[in-house]
Formats: structure tokens, sequence, C-alpha cells
């Protein structure tokens, strides 16, 4: 299984986020493999909630195809184990579905099946003990958040408790793809000072916008709505879907390292 | 990172938020904290209690109803707070400390409109513009509340997403908080979602049980055997038992059975958190909530909006665990029943949430002889719903 650093060491990092289910388990796989043959160096795998407070309309959209085609925490284990292992896997999902499964027993499953790290939208590190806890026992790495309001002292803070990367939040609100680029962006960039990975997300949607992140100083960048918005657009036809993935995903990948 | 301790009910509550949110919530706690104790802010918030809201409320001997059922009942009459309902107390509280801490706008969430209409009415009277998120189905069923709240000068949100309730009304405004934080305050409507709401809000309603404990001292010189309320997150519940925790009294909160307490694949047809739900994440604290067998939330059910909900406050799963508080559920059809009962024995119309309280008295086995019920609403907004579902 590949680690999350693993995806940090040769270059800076492109991170790709999907729903996985969405629509259903056979196209997370065609599009899995898109991702990683235009150079995705790390997978995020939504693992679909009911309430998803933390993302915009793309991604609640996503969810519930995902659930409506009946995924679930079972499944989701089910389908990582058969993804190419080529590349390091994340799962993104809310709190009670790991907290409802124990999160022993989901840490457990991660590590089993693929799965190197897990990031939690609703756990701030004031929460995450029981968690961290469970990552440690199983060599997996909790990332956390920093976002445009957290305070100096904080970002010492959630420094100290986070090991694979740190998920620098580019904008306040919620996931959702955006043209611009705010100047605190760059800011925040900048006044996080740690050895670990820092990967940006929340907006980043271009090549040019990955290419000016990377340039302020982050070691990856994380995109997810704009990859989405391709499966939304294509769900009769998810073939399009991938090819349109790829495409964008080579670009990106281009905007960061070219 | 510590946990926070603080922030807890014994194992329930906490903060489950996204990062973004978590040092709006120091800046709140700390503003609270400071402004509780301001005698500016404490004269100002007396004021708008006794001569905007109307407050003290009486406690009212509701003697018909106690003949009928042999024992000596009162009425808190919460029904006659400005507006209709306990709201008031809570965004009369909220609101001004967001005018304190100089924030520019406030939002809040609603599912029947009532907490949406408090909002609204204490946003005008303090002056400062609100914006209320209501799920698209809710809107659809609860005309009138919408024209209040519209009337009152608030901005409405329709929220399409999810079930379209009020749950996705709390997702709705929880994403607008996070994207507006440094300028907006978010008047939460119960005392759920992450530390400090449950206590700040519990503290706003504890009035209630302030004036409840001193007006029955005066009038029967001794304090209830029981103390019964609605429970949908369980403001008005938590506002009247507060000053009862450490007497001995029993204290009921009584859930929306809804058409009994059965579960669906997506959906549960009742929202009885307390009665039958499993210890969970939800709205950013650990609580009991109604979830399927992976943990996804389950879609509430209830004939009264405002008790429908698949959360309570954390708060209230601590009391229930430990044996303080006992939880029980009427049924929609029981609800119903006591709406007309309490209607045509003591020309009192209650909101068809406080109706659940009533029709407790029916269903408990002893109550004791001295019992207060918490009238929390007032029904005129339930009219339709009563036409529509004739006994």
């Amino acid at each position: 299984m590949k680690h999350i650093a693993d995806a940090f060491k040769r270059d800076k990092a492109l991170i790709a986020y999907i729903c996985a289910g969405d629509p259903t388990p056979d196209a997370t796989t065609k599009i899995v493999n898109a991702l990683i043959r235009a150079g995705a160096d790390l997978i995020e795998l939504g693992l679909p909630f009911s309430d998803p407070i933390a993302d915009g309309p793309t991604i609640q959209a996503a969810s519930q195809r995902s659930l409506q085609a009946g995924m679930n925490p079972d499944l989701f284990f089910d389908l990582v184990k058969t993804l190419p292992q080529t590349v390091p896997y994340a799962v993104m999902t809310y709190y009670n579905l790991i907290f409802h499964r124990g999160t022993m027993t989901f840490a457990k499953d991660c590590r089993n099946h693929g799965i190197a790290g897990i990031i939690v939208p609703d756990l701030p590190p004031e929460e995450a003990d029981e968690l961290s806890e469970a990552c440690k026992k199983y060599n997996l790495d909790l990332i956390h958040f920093i976002a445009p309001t957290t305070t100096p002292e904080r970002i010492e803070r959630i420094i100290q408790s986070s090991s694979g990367f740190i998920y620098l939040v580019a904008r306040l609100g919620v996931t959702g793809a955006r043209e611009d680029l705010e100047d605190h962006t760059k800011s925040l960039i900048q006044q996080v000072h740690t050895d670990i990975p820092k990967a940006v997300g929340f907006g980043i949607s271009n090549p040019q916008q990955a290419k000016e992140i990377i340039n302020a100083g982050a070691d990856g960048v994380i995109v997810g709505s704009a990859i989405v918005d391709m499966i939304a657009r294509n769900t009769e036809d998810i073939n399009k879907a991938v090819e349109e993935i790829e495409t964008l995903t080579r670009k990106l990948k281009r905007g960061i390292t070219g | 990172m510590e946990n926070n301790k603080k922030s807890k009910f014994g194992k329930y509550g906490g903060q489950f938020v996204p990062e973004v949110l978590m040092p709006a919530l120091y800046e709140l706690e700390e503003s609270y904290k400071k402004y509780k104790e301001d005698p500016q802010f404490v004269a100002e918030l007396h004021d708008y209690r006794s001569n905007f809201a109307g407050r003290p409320t009486p406690l009212y001997h509701a003697r018909r109803l106690s003949k009928e059922y042999g024992i000596t009942i009162y009425l808190k009459r919460e029904d006659l707070v400005h507006g209709g309902a306990h709201k008031l107390n809570n965004t009369i509280g909220q609101t001004l400390l967001a005018k304190y801490m100089g924030k520019k706008r406030i939002i809040a969430e609603t599912g029947a409109g009532q907490h949406g209409t408090a909002a609204a009415m204490a946003a005008s009277s303090i002056g400062i513009p609100s914006e209320i998120y209501m799920g698209a189905k809710d809107i659809k069923r609860q005309e009138m509340n919408v024209y209040r709240m519209k009337l009152l000068g608030a901005k409405l949100h329709t929220v399409t997403s999810g079930s379209q309730t009020l749950k996705d009304a709390i997702n709705e405004a929880m994403r607008d908080w996070a994207t507006n934080v440094e300028t907006t305050f978010y008047v939460l409507g119960s005392i759920v979602g992450p530390h400090p709401y449950p206590a700040m809000v519990h503290d706003f309603q504890k009035i209630i049980g302030n004036e409840a404990k001193k007006q029955i001292l005066e009038k029967e010189g001794r304090l209830p055997d029981s103390i019964i309320a609605c429970t949908g997150g369980g403001s008005n519940a938590m506002g009247i038992f507060h000053p009862f925790l450490n007497e001995d009294v029993e204290l009921y909160a009584i859930e929306a059975g809804g058409s009994g307490l059965k579960t669906t694949k997506t959906a549960a047809l009742h929202s009885a958190s307390l009665c039958v739900g499993e210890d969970g994440v939800l709205h950013g604290a650990r609580t009991k909530i109604l979830q399927d067998k992976y943990g996804q939330i389950l879609e509430s059910s209830s004939i009264a909006p405002g008790l429908d909900y698949a959360g309570v406050g954390p708060e209230l799963s601590r009391l229930v665990d430990c044996g303080r508080v006992i939880a029980d559920n009427i049924q929609d059809f029981e609800a119903l029943e006591a709406f007309h009962e309490l209607s045509q024995l003591e020309g009192i119309i209650p909101a068809l949430e406080s109706s659940h309280a009533v029709a407790y008295l029916k269903k408990a086995d002893d109550l004791g002889d001295l019992v207060i019920i918490n009238v929390s609403g007032r029904g005129d907004k339930d009219l339709s719903t009563v036409m529509d579902t004739r006994i």
C-alpha cells in the first residue's frame, strides 16, 4: 500500500477528489484509472454522508447520486480494495459515519482495504483524540485543515497534530469550483511553516490557479468540484466524463509541474 | 490537541464543525461570557424581555383541566410571548449579542417558521438585517409564517437540498456561516449545535423556569411534583427544567411519536431521538440521533413541525442517560386530541408542539398532585393542519 507521503516525494502533488460510487461503483473505477493515467498523485475518495455541511452544491449532489445508487461504508471498502494500488488513497467523509462504525474498526478497515489517510471536514483537532489514536494504531495519516480564519496560535497547534499533509482551505465557505484565486490564499500558504507537505483546496478548478498556488509555496493542489462537475454533466455517458476528466487532469498536472 | 472538556455534557456535546468555524465559536464563547455580565447588555435584554416580549408570562391555574385529571395543573403561558412562542426569549438574547459583537447581519434556520419569525422580529426591533433558511417543503406547508417573516423584513432563502426540511435548513445556514463568518452571527434556534450554543440557548431560555419556580411558590407554597415539556431540539424543555434540576421534581421531556416508533429505510415515522435514538454526531454535537445502520441521518416526522428533528440537545441526552429527565413520546393522534381538549376546557389553543406535553397527562402513570405544563406556543399557526386532519 502506498503512503500519503509517497504522493509528495517526486514532485509537487496533484490531489484529485471524487465521490465514490458517483454515479456507480464501476464509473468510480474507470475515473480512478483515468486520474492515475493523467498523473494524479493522490486520490481522495468521498464516502457520502446524508448531511455534508462543508460541501457546496456540486459535491452535495454527487453525494446524493451515490447514496441513491446504494453506496454505503461496506460497499465503499469493497470498492476501494479493487482499485490499483499505484497511488495512495485518502477517504474523505463526515465524522458520524466513522463514529458509528467505531473509530478503531473504521481505521482497521482503511488499513485492510488500501486507504492510507482519513480526512474529516467536521472533526477539528479538539475532537480528534479518539480517531488520532486509531490512526496511529493502524499507521494511517489523519489530515487536518487550516482555514483562512485559523489564528496563528491555532496554526501551530494544528501543525503539531498533523501528519501526511496539511489541508489548507483556500477560501471561506464550502467546496465548489471557482475561477479566481483570492490574495489571502497565497498569504495563508506563506504563513504555515512546516516540513509537512501543504496542499491547497476549495475552489481550485483550472491549471492557472494550480500554478499560482504552487508558485506561492504549496506542495500540492486539491481539485474536487471541477472534476465532479464533469461527472454530473455526463452521468448517462460515463466514458465522456472519463475523457473530460483525463484531459483536465493532464492540464492541471502540467500547471503544477511545468 | 486536548479535548475541550468544558464544551461537553458528559460524553455529549462538543464542537464537531469545520475548522473555518472554530475561531468563530471561540469568539462567540468569549463574547457571550463577557456580555452576559455587562450591566448595559443585561439592562437592555431585560427591557426587551419585559416591554417587547411581554415577560414575565403568567403561570395559570387550569381549573377545568385540573378537575378532569383530579390533580392541580398549572400552565406556563409561553404562548403569550410576543410572536406566539418561547422562541423569542432566545432570539432576542442572541440578536442583542450579535449587535454588541458588531456583527453586520444575522442568519437563522427555521422548520415551521416559528424560530425564523422570532429571529426576524428580534432583528427588526434591534435593527440588524436578517436572512432565514427554510426548506422548500416547509415553505409550502407554512405559508403564513413565510409571509410573516417577509413582512418583518427578513430575506428568505429556500433550501432545496436533501430532504428540504429543518435539518437541511441548518446545513445550509452553517454553510452560509462558514462563508460569511467574519460579518455574520448565526442565531441557532434550539439547545443543539456546537458549544457554546446548547449552553447559551439554555441560559436565554431558563427565564421560563426561573419565573415558574417563583410563581408556583407564591401560588402553592411548594414546588411541583412534575413538570412536562414537549421536546424537539429541547429549548423550551431545558428552559423550564433548568432551575429545577437540583430539586425533588420529576421532569418529563415529551417527544413526537409521530405515527409510531417505526423506521423505513431512510425515514423515521417519528422524531423521538431521546426515546429510541442512538449516540451519534449531528450539526456539530454528539448527542442522541435518528440514524440508519451506517450512521446516515434519517428523515424525521411529526404533525408538529417544531418537534420534527432527527437530533436533540446534548444536555438532554445526558440528563436522560443519568435518569434525571424522563423521556417519553406522544403520537400525532394523541397530540391532536389534547389540542382540542385544551382549547375546549381552558379556552387556550396550544401549539401542536405543546399539545404533546398536554397529551402526556392522559398517558402518564403518576405525575403527583401538582403539575406544571409548559405551553411553549400558541396554536394559531396550526389551524390549517388541524382542519386538514379532523379526528
